[in-house]
């Protein structure tokens, strides 16, 4: 395949992932920055640990399956949320992290408490140059 | 000279409801001159304003309240706490008197809320150009909202429920309706609140999908509103009529906590720790146990956040929400009437005056005055708030025996 270069746009789309603790690649994964002091794990970026004040982290992989521990059905959102969608919070070995509940039909015959989930990837569209936003969420497992 | 034991003097709340010819200061003004008609005393007597507006907390309410009702001078504190602005409010007040630095303390509460929307939720969005830039703390090149979760908060607080279902079990769409319709249905004796209607089961489970499993009506109602409260010293009521003796109400417990650390609570808001934290703590300084009470206004800014918080208050054993709930004990003529007011899911959630207002219903029953709704020979209560982010406040109030 051949194109001509245009100006500003890269031609093999670049992925870039939606929030920084998301890492993409052969085997997508959240990563969370762990308190080399106490263990705790924060997925923004942080100035001391919320639990022991010391201030050295590490980037540690968070395990890609887990369970469903809470979710909720959003049926309205702000502007431009695509709605009904499901909220949910999932225990993932012991790490608590935040994420939709994907590729099932956001029914509460559909998505119930305890529920197995994995780590699933999607797109979130593309820039105008080039750019490919990948998203997260939780598929049933 | 410091005084360890501290009254309200004297209370008082707007109705609850749309006031579309009433700016914020009007509201606050009506709660705040008959909150001292109430107590009996003046502009003169009170030594602090401590005033809480959520929607205007960059704007000095205070301030505006003062030119209105009384311009002497005395120290305003402007206070923003969230949900739990109300409470924030009253308690600066009360420090204050507890500290010796005043006689008399003034705190109120006012916000216009009828018509707004979901409240929570959106985020930034992109702004020049098209072009993915990692963004904020969390690196991100979208907002976050609905695609990484829900900021909204009928969403956080459905989560709260369903997370105690996930680890108590029992929960079900079927029983925290049944908390509305408990809610709906108490609000039918309180004029003060802005919806006084009873609702069927089946019509609160059919109404509007707000986020599973919160119907409209599990709902807490945006509404205007506001609220005010008269604080003092023991000493000072001592020196005071037998009238306004018998009338003031002891606070026997003023507790202001925020959420500590824990593992979840960067992912879900931990509205828990903090709320049975600030219950330890109240009734050890009230020096009461839960069984005392005779009822408790509690936060119930969803329904699902209702059937978490009886156990956070510690109403019922750890993890024993559900069964609590179901043997009717919350009920008005159960044993632990909780929300007689018809809650926030009827009265009504004009933020920074909830935190008054729940305590004046309190008051109102203490007082032997609450009319049609009077919880019988009530002696000893408790209010409840929190706001997200999080603040907790509890008041535990006692009848006089002056
Ligand atoms: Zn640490």
């Amino acid at each position: 395949m051949f194109a001509p270069p245009l100006i500003g746009v890269t031609i093999m789309a670049n992925q870039i992932p939606h929030v920084d603790y998301l890492e993409l690649g052969d085997k997508p994964h959240l990563v969370a920055n762990e308190c080399t002091s106490c263990g705790a794990r924060f997925f923004d970026r942080r100035n001391a640990c919320a639990k022991c004040f010391k201030n050295e982290f590490k980037k540690v992989p968070i395990a890609t399956d887990g369970i469903l521990k809470s979710f909720t059905i959003v049926a309205f959102a702000a502007p431009g949320v695509p709605v009904p969608f499901v909220a949910g919070i999932i225990d993932c070995a012991g790490t608590s992290v935040r994420g939709n509940v994907i590729n099932t039909d956001p029914t509460p015959e559909k998505v119930s408490l305890g529920m197995k989930v994995r780590l699933a990837t999607f797109s979130l569209g593309t820039d105008d140059e080039g750019s490919e936003a990948i998203g997260f969420g939780f598929e049933p497992a | 000279m410091a005084s360890d034991d501290i009254w309200i003097l004297g209370i008082a709340m707007t109705k609850f409801g749309k006031h579309s010819d009433k700016d914020i200061v009007d509201l606050g003004s009506e709660a705040a001159i008959a909150a001292l008609a109430d107590a009996g005393v003046t502009m003169d007597d009170i030594g602090i304003l401590a005033a809480g507006n959520l929607m205007g907390a960059s704007a000095s309410f205070g301030q505006a309240l003062q030119k209105q009702i009384g311009q002497t001078g005395i120290p305003v504190y402007n206070v923003a706490n969230a949900c739990a602005t109300g409470a924030t409010a009253l308690r600066t007040a009360i420090m204050a008197v507890k500290a010796g630095e005043v006689k008399m303390g003034l705190a109120v509460g006012a916000e216009k809320l009828a018509g707004a929307g979901l409240l929570g939720g959106g985020g930034v969005s992109k702004k020049d150009g098209n072009k993915f830039e990692p963004r904020g703390r969390f690196g991100s090149v979208l907002p976050t909202d609905g695609r990484i979760g829900t900021d909204t908060m009928p969403g956080t607080f459905a989560q709260v429920g369903m997370e105690y279902g996930h680890k108590y079990g029992g929960v079900s769409f079927e029983l925290f309706a049944k908390i509305s319709e408990k809610n709906h249905a108490h609000s039918v004796l309180n004029p003060m609140a802005a919806y006084q209607k009873r609702f069927t089961l089946d019509e609160i489970m059919n109404d509007m999908m707000i986020a599973y499993p919160n119907t409209r009506p599990m709902c807490s109602a945006n509404c205007d509103g506001a609220a005010a409260a008269v604080v003092t010293s023991g000493e000072v009521l001592r020196t005071l009529s037998k009238e306004q003796q018998r009338r003031a109400i002891k606070v026997s417990a003023s507790v202001l906590t925020t959420d500590p650390y824990q593992e979840a609570c960067q992912i879900l808001p931990d509205v828990n720790t903090l709320t049975r934290n600030a219950a330890k703590l109240a009734y050890e300084q009230a020096g009461v146990s839960p069984s005392d009470l005779d009822l408790v206004e509690l936060h119930d800014c969803f329904a699902t956040a209702e059937l978490v918080h009886y156990d956070n208050l510690m109403l019922c054993p750890e993890g024993g929400a559900v069964d609590f709930f179901m043997s009717g004990a919350t009920w008005r003529d159960g044993s632990m009437p909780v929300n007689v007011s018809g809650g926030l899911e009827s009265k009504g959630h004009p933020i920074a005056a909830t935190g008054i207002a729940n305590i004046w219903e309190v008051c109102h029953h203490l007082r032997n005055e609450a009319g049609d709704r009077q919880i019988k020979d009530a002696k000893v209560g408790l209010a409840h708030v929190i706001g997200l982010g999080s603040a907790c406040g509890i008041h535990i109030l006692e009848r006089s025996g002056l």
